[in-house]
């Protein structure tokens, strides 16, 4: 396993978000965590980054990792597109690029991989250096994702990636992140309020109410299930 | 006043200025990082400059002396920061000020029972006279200027062109994102203290030739480089370059035109202008965020 979750609380000061949530997810998978506004998701995100204090296990390659630095994290390869996107608003879109590759020293490798995301996403490519922060929504977007991927982690944690970018946008994304999942062997664990390409991108899929996990399983077998087609699909 | 008289007061403006520019330079910044002015700045800098007169005293050479003293000023200023200044990062806004004044009041006090408060004289390392008989500005307020413009862009360079300083720049601005792509914002801010005081420090031994050496020599130079830091915008390094070398200039031609009683508040109320106009200071920009 890539990643074991066991019996993950977070709070909140005095409220408690998370209530021992369970999930485990295979190296080279596509995972997707499903749920309403105010599930949970966003926290859970956060608490295996260590950016919330929790209690629980979490386990990342065989290692426990519940008690370590978010930084320590990222550099075992996590790398985690933010609720809200964590744009560097005040450096350039190139040296936001840069940054997600920070913690790596091959510089040749670094240039390649800068293009790579520029060959992903042109128009970051024609922004490369404006400053981040006067990009478009969808843009930050693209560029929050990029950031993440220029890191070459072993998971991404992607929070709601299709959030502002116009459909034609969110096909191309997902286009990429199937891309990036196959050729590069990046699992991803993603959290998203579009079931419908999250479910069809995914392996496996849990669903969270209120902070539990209420139902788990093979993503193409959720999708047939009538009880979330109504509840997260919407026919 | 004669245009050669002008001359000679912008000149020698510019010299001080560039003092005042460094120094604003470490206030910007620990500003850059905190949030926060740094009341300590100039005597952190005047501790450093006696370390440099003890060292050359002790026997070392000029520049041996110096670029020791920068070392030094670097490490202590990252202690100050572990030690002092992190256990109260998150405290309130106002603790943090009373540390830096605790810290000010300390450093003076100590300075003044190791080194007592008995005035000193500071060596310049540049020639008694200019060659081709310049006679527009002293050898050491050319020489000052040169070395503040050497540190200036060398920082420039690091801040600009390599990962680490870009690291610093993100730490600053966006600690939490930072934490995202595996920098260690903590040591960012050690870092970026013991730049500051390094920096400081360079300024402090310019400076002492000049107001001689004693444990309140910064107090004068520290309240022009606050007004040149925000006069060129507390958050911005190039501005902070261009105040300090408006208000030497300005302090310089006023203290000719009208007088040394009154240049420094006619220079004060002439920013204190621009930041009623102006209230980012002249290169402050506001930051454009799009939602």
């Amino acid at each position: 396993m890539l990643l074991e979750v066991k019996g993950l609380q977070a709070s909140y000061g005095a409220t408690p978000v998370l209530h021992g949530v369970d999930l485990a997810m295979q190296e080279g998978s596509v995972t997707t965590l499903l749920g309403a506004n105010g599930a949970g998701k966003t926290t859970f995100l956060r608490a295996l980054c260590g950016m919330v204090k929790t209690s629980g296990e979490v386990r990342f390659a065989g290692a426990r990792i519940e008690r370590h630095a978010t930084e320590d994290i990222v550099r075992l390869g996590v790398a985690h597109v933010p609720d809200g996107r964590g744009t560097f608003a005040g450096l350039t879109t190139e040296e936001n690029l840069r940054l997600g590759g920070y913690t790596r020293r091959r510089a040749r490798e670094l240039e390649a991989d800068l293009e790579r995301m520029y060959g992903y996403f042109p128009r970051l490519k024609e922004r490369r250096a404006q400053q981040a922060g006067t990009l478009s929504g969808g843009e930050q977007q693209m560029l929050a994702v990029s950031r993440a991927l220029m890191l070459r982690p072993k998971l991404l944690l992607l929070d709601e990636p299709s959030f502002g970018l116009a459909p034609l946008v969110v096909q191309e994304l997902f286009r990429i992140l199937g891309a990036v999942n196959r050729e590069e062997r990046v699992s991803i664990l993603l959290v998203e309020q579009n079931a419908a390409m999250a479910l069809a991108l995914a392996d496996r899929a849990y669903l969270m109410e209120t902070g539990r996990i209420v139902r788990s399983g093979a993503a193409a077998e959720l999708q047939r299930d009538d009880a979330v087609r109504r509840a997260y699909l919407g026919y | 006043m004669s245009a050669e008289a002008l001359l000679l007061q912008v000149a020698s403006g510019l010299a001080t200025g560039g003092i005042y520019a460094s120094l604003a330079l470490a206030l910007v910044m620990i500003y850059r990082a905190t949030h926060l002015v740094n009341f300590a700045q100039g005597e952190m800098a005047m501790f450093c400059t006696y370390i440099a007169w003890s060292l050359m005293n002790a026997g070392l050479g000029y520049w041996t002396a110096f670029f020791a003293t920068v070392a030094i000023a670097f490490v202590l200023g990252m202690l100050i920061e572990r030690i002092v200044i992190r256990p109260v990062e998150d405290a309130p806004v106002l603790s943090v000020v009373v540390v830096f004044i605790g810290l000010l009041v300390i450093l003076n006090s100590v300075a003044g029972w190791i080194f007592t408060y008995t005035i000193k004289t500071f060596p310049s390392p540049f020639p008694a006279e200019l060659p081709y008989g310049i006679r527009l500005v002293s050898p050491h307020q050319l020489g000052a200027l040169a070395v503040t413009m050497v540190v200036l862009a060398l920082l420039y360079a690091f801040f600009r062109f390599t990962a680490l300083g870009l690291a610093m720049r993100a730490a600053a601005q966006n600690p939490v994102s930072s934490r995202l792509v595996g920098i260690r914002v903590g040591w960012m801010l050690a870092l970026g203290w013991g730049l500051a005081a390094a920096v400081g420090a360079v300024a402090g031994i310019m400076v002492a030739p000049i107001v001689y050496l004693d444990p309140n020599m910064m107090s004068g130079t520290l309240l022009y480089a606050f007004a040149a830091a925000l006069l060129g915008g507390i958050e911005s390094p190039g501005g902070a370059v261009v105040g300090g070398l408006i208000v030497g200039v300005l302090e310089n031609v006023l203290g000719a035109l009208i007088g040394n009683e009154l240049k420094l508040v006619v220079a004060l109320v002439l920013i204190v202008g621009v930041l009623l106009a102006r209230p980012s200071g002249l290169f402050g920009k506001a930051q454009v965020t799009r939602v």
